[in-house]
C-alpha cells in the first residue's frame, strides 16, 4: 500500500501536507484514486474560499463514479491546481503530486487532529474487511 | 465485503483473481469490474479483441412442440422472423401493463428448441413469469435453466482471428457466421452477438471447460475486460441496459425500443393492448455534454417541453466527451440544446441521435 510517512490523511481519504510555512496541501490519497479507477474530471475550489472542517469543496469523477473531497480542516483555499483540471489521469499516475488545493489553515493546531499514516493504513485496513 | 461468502460466482472467478481483477458485487455475482485501467480495457475492445465473462447473464433452452406458439404470445417482437437454425432475434418480455420484465435474445435452433438468454438480475423473476405462462396456455414445454454453461463474450475488430485460433475447427463456423446468428459445435455454442457495437462473439461453453478456453483465447491475443467498460461500450453503441433505460414500469415505446415491438401483424401478445392505448409522451434520447463533467444516471434534464432525465450516463472513452441517454419529453429534436442538472450546476448538453460509437467509428 502506498502511504508516505511524511504525510497526514483523513478518514475521507484525503492527504494533506503540512508545508515549513503552517500552509496545508491536499489531495486524494493512492488508495482513494484505485477505489475510484480512471479520474475524467475534476473541479477544484476557487481560490479564496473559505472552507468548514470536512466541508465539500472538491469533485474527482472516475469513469464508474463522483466523489467529493472533503476540507481536512478549516481554513481558506490559497490556491487551486489547475493542472489536475487539464490532465485528471495524474491523479493515477502519482496520487500524491497531483495535489487539488493549498489551504490556510484557520487553528494552525488543528493539524494534530489528522491520522498519521500508521493510523491511515489502519484504517484503510479495516475498510477492506 | 461481510457477505462475500453470499456471492454468485461464474465459473471464472479463480481466474479472474489470477489476473488481478478488481472485484465488485453486481447484482448478487462476484464479478470483476476491471484488471487494470478501464478506459485501455474500452480501447481494446474499439480496436483489438477483448474478452468478457458473461456467464452470470443465464442460457435457457425452451423445448417442446409449442414453443414458437408460445414465443408468439411471451415477447413483444416476432419470432416469426426467425425461419433459419440459429438466426437470433432481440426482444422485450412485457408484463400486462405493458411494462418490461427483461430484454432478452431469442435463438431460433429447430421447432422443438429455442434458446433463450436472460439478464442475471431478472433470471429468476424471468423464469418464474415463463413458467407461468407455460401452465396457464397449457402449452407443455420444458425450461432448462442452463447453470451448467459459462458465456465468454469475445469482441472487437480481432475477434474471429482470437477464436480462430484459439478454437480449432472453428474456423469452419466464423467464416459463414453471418451477425446475429449463432450455431452449435459439439456442446459449444458460438453466436455472432455482442454488446459493445463491434464485431465479435458470444461463446457458451461448458463451465468445467471455461477457464481452459479463457487462457486460449488471451494466447491468441484476446484481453480480459471487465464490467466497467462493457458498460462504457454498450453506451457508445446506444444500447439499453435493463433496471436503467427500462424496467418492468417503462413502456418500450418510451426506452428507444419501439424497432423491437411488433404491432404490424395481427398476433396477441403479453402487454399489446395495454401499449396500444398507451399515450406515448417521451422518447428515450442520446446527449452529448457541451460543458465539462460527466453525465449521471438519475441526473434531471430540463427542456423546452418538459424536464426529463438521464438513464445511462458517462464519459465516453472513443469521445473523449460525457454522453447519456436520458427519457425526455417528445418534440425535442436532435440538434437543440438542453440543460441537465449536474450537482449545483446547469449545464448545456446537445440531444443527438445515437449509437454514438460503432465499429470503432464516431459517427456523431
Amino acid at each position: 500500500m502506498n502511504i508516505p510517512a511524511d504525510l497526514k490523511y483523513t478518514p475521507s481519504h484525503e492527504w494533506v501536507r503540512v508545508e515549513a510555512d503552517g500552509t496545508l496541501t491536499v489531495g486524494i490519497t493512492h488508495h482513494a484514486q484505485d477505489l475510484l479507477g480512471d479520474m475524467v474530471f475534476i473541479e477544484t475550489p476557487a481560490a479564496g474560499r473559505t472552507l468548514a472542517k470536512g466541508e465539500e469543496c472538491a469533485v474527482v469523477e472516475s469513469v464508474k463514479a463522483a466523489s467529493d473531497v472533503y476540507a481536512p480542516v478549516a481554513g481558506e483555499v490559497i490556491a487551486a491546481n489547475g493542472d489536475v483540471e487539464a490532465s485528471p489521469e495524474s491523479v493515477n499516475k502519482d496520487a500524491y503530486s497531483a495535489w487539488m488545493f493549498k489551504l490556510k489553515p484557520a487553528n494552525p493546531t488543528d493539524v494534530a487532529e489528522l491520522l498519521d499514516a500508521a493510523a491511515y493504513q489502519k484504517l484503510v485496513e479495516s475498510e477492506a474487511h | 465485503m461481510s457477505n462475500q461468502a453470499a456471492l454468485k460466482h461464474t465459473p471464472l472467478n479463480v481466474t479472474h483473481r489470477e489476473l488481478g481483477a478488481k472485484m465488485v458485487d453486481f447484482g448478487g455475482w462476484d464479478m470483476p469490474v476491471n484488471y487494470g485501467s478501464q478506459i485501455e480495457e474500452h480501447h481494446t475492445v474499439r480496436s483489438g479483441c477483448g474478452l468478457f465473462d458473461v456467464s452470470h447473464m443465464l442460457p435457457l433452452d425452451i423445448r417442446g412442440a409449442n414453443v414458437r406458439p408460445f414465443l408468439r404470445r411471451l415477447v413483444a417482437n416476432n419470432v416469426d422472423k426467425l425461419q433459419v437454425s440459429g438466426k437470433a432475434l432481440y426482444s422485450c418480455m412485457l408484463n400486462e401493463a405493458g411494462g418490461v420484465i427483461d430484454d432478452l435474445i431469442i435463438y431460433f435452433m429447430d421447432e422443438t428448441w429455442f434458446r433463450l438468454v436472460v439478464n442475471a438480475g431478472t433470471a429468476e423473476k424471468d423464469l418464474a413469469w415463463m413458467e407461468k405462462m407455460n401452465a396457464d396456455w397449457g402449452m407443455g414445454l420444458t425450461l432448462t435453466p442452463r447453470r451448467d454453461l459459462a458465456m465468454i463474450a469475445i469482441q472487437g475488430p480481432n475477434a474471429t482471428q482470437v477464436l480462430n485460433e484459439a478454437l480449432p475447427g472453428v474456423d469452419q463456423i466464423t467464416a459463414s457466421l453471418k451477425p446475429f446468428n449463432a450455431a452449435a459445435m459439439g456442446e459449444m455454442f458460438i453466436a455472432r452477438t455482442g454488446y459493445t457495437g463491434e464485431d465479435g462473439y458470444e461463446v457458451m461453453v461448458l463451465a468445467k471447460s471455461a477457464p481452459f478456453f479463457w487462457k486460449a483465447l488471451m494466447e491468441a491475443g484476446g484481453k480480459p475486460i471487465g464490467l466497467g467498460a462493457r458498460d462504457t461500450l454498450r453506451l457508445e453503441a446506444g444500447m439499453n441496459l435493463y433496471g436503467q433505460d427500462m424496467d418492468d414500469t417503462t413502456s418500450p415505446l418510451e426506452s428507444g425500443l419501439a424497432w423491437t415491438v411488433d404491432l404490424k401483424t395481427e398476433r396477441d401478445f403479453v402487454g399489446r393492448a395495454a401499449l396500444e392505448k398507451s399515450e406515448v409522451t417521451k422518447q428515450l434520447a442520446g446527449l452529448l455534454l457541451l460543458d465539462r463533467g460527466v453525465l449521471r444516471s438519475h441526473q434531471k434534464v430540463h427542456t423546452k417541453n418538459g424536464d426529463g432525465e438521464i438513464t445511462s450516463g458517462t464519459f465516453s472513452p472513443t469521445m473523449q466527451q460525457s454522453i447519456a441517454l436520458a427519457r425526455i419529453p417528445l418534440g425535442i429534436a436532435p440538434g437543440e440544446e438542453v440543460e441537465v442538472e449536474v450537482r449545483d450546476k446547469k449545464l448545456k448538453a446537445k440531444v443527438v441521435k445515437y449509437p454514438f460509437v460503432r465499429n470503432g467509428k464516431v459517427l456523431i
